[in-house]
């Protein structure tokens, strides 16, 4: 079941197109990942789906209501963390943990409590004081202490030391294990690779790919590292082979996915000694994408757009 | 739908009342206070009819009642003498405070991305826009009943119950009227600085149109909210249709920010912004620079402003010389008294107003070196090779090169309307040197700034509370016969008032040399504090 479903979303600032027909959908229960390079779109898309930006066309719906319309209604059971907070200089954290849980409406103290405990904040501090990652942990306090079926998160960690990133990681699990949806945009592949069910990628204001890691893991390449008794002839030549390097008898490359079995085929027949394979990185598969090689394959695996 | 856009709008009424608890009463305080010292001294020095008559016939000329508004003359009475000089000044000053806090809950708020968090929770579209309007609509309402049941309670026998309220009234809708236009500008412009730049041109702009019009052509004050203020005539003809012309318009200005806010994106404007350059110019480059760029569209805004208020200022002179032509008797008592035509007193006198005026863009200049630093954007220069002492020179060049040319502008704006309205028209250089004559002064406010940036930035505002000061004790000295130290306290109290002072070289010289040592100190601090992120 989606909780969140963006149809063909188009965003213009004036001349400038900054979302061209973005689809995206979030299921219930499931932890959808957001990357592209800078200026992608990322936050553009998020702030029409809390409806403070209007399409220029298309639909954007969440809990099956219009973003636009019934923004007020939905942001009852949202929860949003922008990358860059910015509070009231003269309120304490402590306040404006408060302002928030109250405008939402909910009212948990306990937990409250323990997520100050947990990300230690200093809550009667003045806002002013406050460094960049106290502010974004303000944020995120103020999100995971409300009781939102979905949560908006746009680079959430982008201000926050390791050790606060495993305390936000953790609370993304816990919500997602009490059934709860999240849109993570994020710049931080680790974080993306160990959270995420499902992952979008933007670029210039296009979804490029949408899939299950594990499906654009497909779409990618895997690196070999071979060694064999007699040298290895023709492997250049074929089909699917990157970045060959290495002498004679000892090869590292990488290989389009759907030619790996040929490849092996070819290579098994010099007496292989060793094999090494290293699955795609996040990274290799990012980099493919973000860098705009567009001949991307998009018949196998994950559905495509643009 | 239309219920939701407002929901959450009480909660952030709180949320803004909680936030001004120290500013809103600071600006009653003052604003009060100045409502209420003025009738109890014009008591004590104006206390018979007869002292009354004395003034009302000094007031009985184009330049005052372009700077203050008509009046009955012919009753002039503790109260109508209360309403005829002051209450066009405070109705201002009152503009000026809803000005400053609405920007603060509107625009401001949204640029810096606050308002962004707040419209990711169950808040409506329209909710913080409202609440500022509720807010800002009770706070001059409660400012109205104050300053009205106030002056009441002064027990001054011609300041009686409905004057006072309506006195009251003409402050708090000419608030309720400025919460409008400023509401209407945060969605208009897509920043901070636009909204109160356009709103306090507007302020500017009905004041002069007042002026022109309550001079030569009745109708032109008209439409100008500030003209309706003295159509009030409190203490006399008591009319209270102005009050309601006033609210009238407010609503209409509510309605057309509400519709605006409704159908534009969050941080968006409707003025264009143009696109900027994508490479730095050379002259960017360096600090002084940057610091120019930063300010330019201020600085032009401000010199064509003070330039209009120049030629403002120049177009009544030649009034004031066919006003004085009709009446030998009093151009010959006031000749006699002190040697001077009225004319160059009032000359004398606008020179300082405008000179006051003129040290606003210099000393906004100024701190902006603070406000740059707030925002943590200072960081990004001195991280790099520029000394400190480099940066603040920078800002202290342009804002000494910016007070240079506000103050000329004012007597080159003077001069350029006057040369064809008078026929008899002063110099070019005379005009011209009456106002350079205030440059050393304003020097001194600028190294005030300087100081307080060195040495106590958070307190950087306390010298907008120094021109203030200098403002009300000159503006009104005269009036209320302050002893001469009072006026000393200000740098512009010791500038030869041209042409009725002679010259003197004495003052401006010792002025300027404390400008440079003020300075020089200020230097000093703002190289050995910390610089805040
Ligand atoms: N109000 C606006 N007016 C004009 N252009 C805008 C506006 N807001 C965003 N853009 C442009 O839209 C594009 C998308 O911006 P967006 O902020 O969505 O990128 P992003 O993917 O979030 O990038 P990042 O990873 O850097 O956060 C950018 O080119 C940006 O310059
Ligand atoms: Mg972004």
């Amino acid at each position: 079941m989606s909780v969140l479903k963006a149809t063909n979303v188009t965003k213009r600032f004036g001349k400038f197109t900054a979302l061209d027909g973005v689809n995206l959908e979030v299921n219930k229960g499931e932890v959808f990942g957001f990357i592209g390079p800078n200026g992608a779109g990322k936050s553009t898309t998020i702030r029409v789906l809390l409806g403070i930006l209007k399409a220029t066309e298309g639909e954007a719906k969440i809990f099956g209501k219009d973003v636009w319309d019934d923004a007020v209604d939905i942001h009852e059971r949202i929860a949003y963390v922008p990358g860059d907070v910015n509070l009231w200089p003269n309120l304490t954290g402590g306040e404006v943990i408060d302002l928030f849980v109250k405008l939402r409406g909910g009212n948990n103290k306990n937990r409250r409590e323990e997520l100050i405990e947990r990300f230690k904040l200093d809550p009667t501090k003045k806002c002013r004081t406050y460094s960049k990652g106290n502010r974004q942990k303000v944020a995120l306090i103020s999100a995971f202490s409300s009781d939102a079926d979905l949560y908006i998160l746009d680079e959430p960690t982008s201000g926050l030391d390791p050790l606060m990133e495993q305390v936000f990681q953790e609370c993304v699990m816990e919500a997602k294990e009490a059934g709860k949806s999240v849109l993570l945009s994020s710049h931080i592949l680790s974080e993306v690779e160990k959270l995420c069910d499902r992952v979008g990628i933007i670029r210039e204001g296009k979804m490029i790919e949408t899939g299950s890691l594990n499906e654009l893991r497909h779409l990618t390449r895997t690196n070999l590292l071979v060694e064999t008794k007699e040298p290895i002839s023709g492997l250049a030549e074929m089909k699917g082979v990157h970045d060959l390097e290495g002498e004679n008898q000892s090869l590292s490359f990488q290989v389009d996915t759907e030619e790996l079995e040929t490849v092996i085929r070819h290579v098994s027949q010099f007496g292989v000694v060793k094999l090494e394979s290293a699955p795609p990185t996040l990274e290799d598969l990012f980099m493919r994408h973000y860098e705009g090689q567009d001949q991307l394959v998009s018949e196998s695996g994950g559905e495509t757009n643009g | 739908m239309a219920n939701t856009n407002l929901k959450g709008t009480g909660r952030l009424s709180w949320l803004i009342i909680r936030r001004d608890r120290i500013r809103i009463p600071l600006w009653f305080i003052g604003i009060i206070f100045f409502t209420l010292i003025v009738p109890v001294s014009f008591k004590d020095l104006y206390g018979t009819q007869q002292e009354r008559d004395v003034m009302a016939e000094t007031m009985e000329n184009p330049a005052m009642i372009a700077m203050v508004g008509p009046a009955d003359l012919s009753n002039y009475t503790l109260g109508v003498m209360t309403a005829h000089q002051m209450l066009l000044l405070t109705a201002v000053v009152v503009g000026l405070m809803s000005i400053l806090l609405v920007t603060r809950h509107t625009r401001a708020d949204e640029e810096d991305g606050r308002i962004e968090m707040i419209r990711s929770l169950p808040v409506g579209r329209l909710a913080n826009l409202n609440s500022t309007l509720v807010v800002y609509v009770m706070v001059n309402v409660v400012l109205a009943l104050i300053a009205g049941f106030g002056l009441y309670a002064l027990n001054i026998e011609s300041i009686d119950l409905e004057g006072s309220l309506l006195y009251g009234a003409a402050l708090g809708a000419t608030g309720i009227v400025f919460t409008g236009i400023t509401a209407l500008f945060a969605q208009l412009s897509d920043s901070s600085r636009g909204t109160m730049g356009l709103s306090i041109a507007v302020l500017i702009i009905t004041y002069l149109i007042r002026g022109v019009g309550d001079v030569s052509q009745e109708a032109l004050s008209m439409i100008s909210p500030l003209g309706w203020v003295t159509k009030t005539e409190a203490y006399d003809a008591n009319n209270w249709w102005p009050i309601f012309l006033m609210l009238g318009l407010s609503i209409i200005l509510f309605i057309l920010a509400n519709y605006l806010n409704a159908i534009r994106d969050l941080e968006a404007g409707f003025l264009p912004s143009k696109p900027g350059k994508s490479h730095a110019s050379r002259l960017l480059q360096t600090p002084i620079g940057l610091a120019l760029k930063l300010q330019r569209t201020g600085i032009i805004a401000w010199a064509i402003g003070l330039l209009v208020i120049g030629v403002s200022y120049g177009s009544i002179l030649g009034d004031l010389d066919s006003f004085f032509e009709g009446n030998d008797m009093m151009t010959e008592l006031l000749a006699n008294e002190t040697g001077f035509s009225f004319t160059e007193q009032f000359i004398s006198m606008i020179m300082m107003v405008m000179a006051l005026l003129a040290t606003v863009p210099p000393v906004m200049a100024m701190n902006k070196l603070y406000g740059e630093e707030k925002k943590g954007r200072i960081e990004h220069f001195l991280s790099r090779s520029i000394s400190r002492t480099k940066l603040m020179a920078s800002f202290v060049i342009i804002s000494v090169i910016n007070a240079f040319v506000m103050v000329s502008l004012t007597g080159i704006g003077l001069w350029s309307a006057a040369v064809f309205v008078m026929d008899e028209p002063f110099e070019f250089s005379t005009i011209l040197g009456m106002a350079i004559a205030y440059y050393p002064a304003v020097l001194v406010m600028i190294s005030v700034a300087v100081l307080l940036i060195g040495f106590l930035p958070r307190l950087v505002s306390v010298v907008w509370l120094y021109v203030l000061y200098s403002f009300f004790v000159l503006y009104l000295g005269q009036m209320f016969q302050f002893s001469d130290w009072v006026g000393k306290l200000s740098p512009f109290g010791h500038i030869p008032q041209l042409p009725v002072d002679e010259m003197m070289w004495m003052p401006m010289i010792v002025l300027t040399l404390i400008a440079a040592m003020v300075t020089t100190i200020g230097f000093v601090g703002y190289r050995t504090r910390d610089i805040e992120g």
